[in-house]
């Protein structure tokens, strides 16, 4: 992560300053980025597809679902820092609080939702589950 | 830490709280000022700003409508109804195309907006068009996997899995066909206006809107795709 942010606080190098000033500040702190940080997250989000995608073609390993969700996660936090260039900056404060607020949501939302219906499906008695279950 | 100089000093120095309170008034009083001097300068800088802090919250409450959807797929996947399931129907390298074709139209609209840095009106077009293209070849590939599925006795109708799969997949879809239509649009309003504060602001907006997008597809090809043959 702090590596990530480095990358994106690298690209108000030379051109960042003539920018930085005017531009950049008054579309939340660089919306625009950079074609060097554009780059770097679209070759970081092909690695990150072609790989889970290569391991599930071929069938490669143990755990599979694990090592999916590793990379999806993964492959979000790229697109969240090189293509929407949100970071911690003063003027994405807000941007990153609704974010991370969302995330926590997501969370509860998709855990809870899998938690609770696995309960159901394995606290329910076999005759009700007839016919329904694939 | 008014309190903290009082706690620190004892009741001798209890002068020292009223002391700091009337400097950050003095301050307070400063700021106003210097700001109406930029005010001009600022207000449309102010403005688009707001938008896009506007936006942004749009994008997180329909990151929630996407949550609720991923939910009920997660859910009910596993209830095919004796039909076909998620091993039989997908094609990974028809999906992997489908994520390439987004995956690189997410670079070139960023590449859209980089031009629109610049101010060069014929490279945001191109890229725009570009992007266009590319989103316009992943929204007829799922149109064609559907029409697929439905010839093959696999629609929405099949099973809850089947209805889940639909519902997750077509809003995002939908989701991709606004965000075409608000490009063709945009393409359109740059080429007559060129780049005012407004078109510079929705260019932005649109920008957003197509990455998070591709954020969702993510999700899709992960829970969806990958799991499901996995």
């Amino acid at each position: 992560m702090s590596v990530a942010n480095d990358a994106i606080a690298g690209h108000g190098g030379p051109h960042g300053t003539i920018h930085g000033g005017t531009h950049e500040s008054a579309y939340g702190g660089g919306v625009h980025g950079s074609r060097k940080s554009y780059s770097i997250g679209f070759l970081l989000a092909i690695a990150l597809t072609i790989i889970p995608f290569g391991l599930v073609m071929t069938h490669a390993s143990v755990g599979t679902p694990l090592i999916i969700a590793v990379f999806a996660v993964a492959q979000i936090a790229v697109h969240v820092v090189y293509f929407l260039h949100v970071n911690r900056s003063e003027a994405q404060r807000w941007n990153l609080m609704a974010l991370v607020f969302t995330g926590i949501v997501v969370c509860i939302i998709l855990g809870g939702s899998i938690w609770i219906m696995h309960n159901l499906y394995i606290n329910m008695m076999p005759g009700m589950m007839q016919g329904s279950m694939g | 830490m008014s309190t903290g100089s009082i706690t620190a000093h004892g009741g001798a120095l209890a002068f020292r709280p009223g002391y700091a309170d009337n400097a950050a008034h003095a301050l307070r009083d400063l700021r106003p000022a210097s700001e109406t001097i930029d005010f001009e300068l600022q207000h449309h800088h102010d403005a688009a700003s707001t938008a896009q802090l506007g936006f942004w919250i749009y994008l997180m409450s329909d990151c929630l409508l996407f949550a609720g959807l991923f939910a009920t797929y997660s859910v009910l996947h596993v209830r095919s109804a004796g039909g076909p399931t998620p091993q039989s129907l997908f094609d990974l390298p028809y999906v992997l195309a489908e994520t390439v074709f987004l995956l690189v139209s997410s670079f070139t609209c960023g590449l859209a907006t980089l031009a629109m840095g610049r101010r060069s009106r014929g490279a945001t077009l191109g890229w725009l068009a570009v992007t266009f293209g590319l989103g316009l070849a992943f929204v007829g590939m799922e149109v064609h996997e559907f029409a697929h599925l439905v010839a093959d006795n696999a629609g929405p109708d099949r099973s809850a899995f089947l209805s889940s799969f639909f519902t997750l997949v077509a809003t995002h879809g939908l989701h991709v066909t606004c965000g075409l239509v608000w490009m063709a649009l945009m393409m359109v309003l740059v080429m007559k206006k060129g780049f005012t504060p407004s078109t510079e602001s929705r260019l932005a907006c649109l920008s957003l809107f197509w990455h998070f997008l591709d954020i969702i597809w993510v999700g899709v090809f992960s829970l969806v795709y990958l799991l499901g043959v996995a």
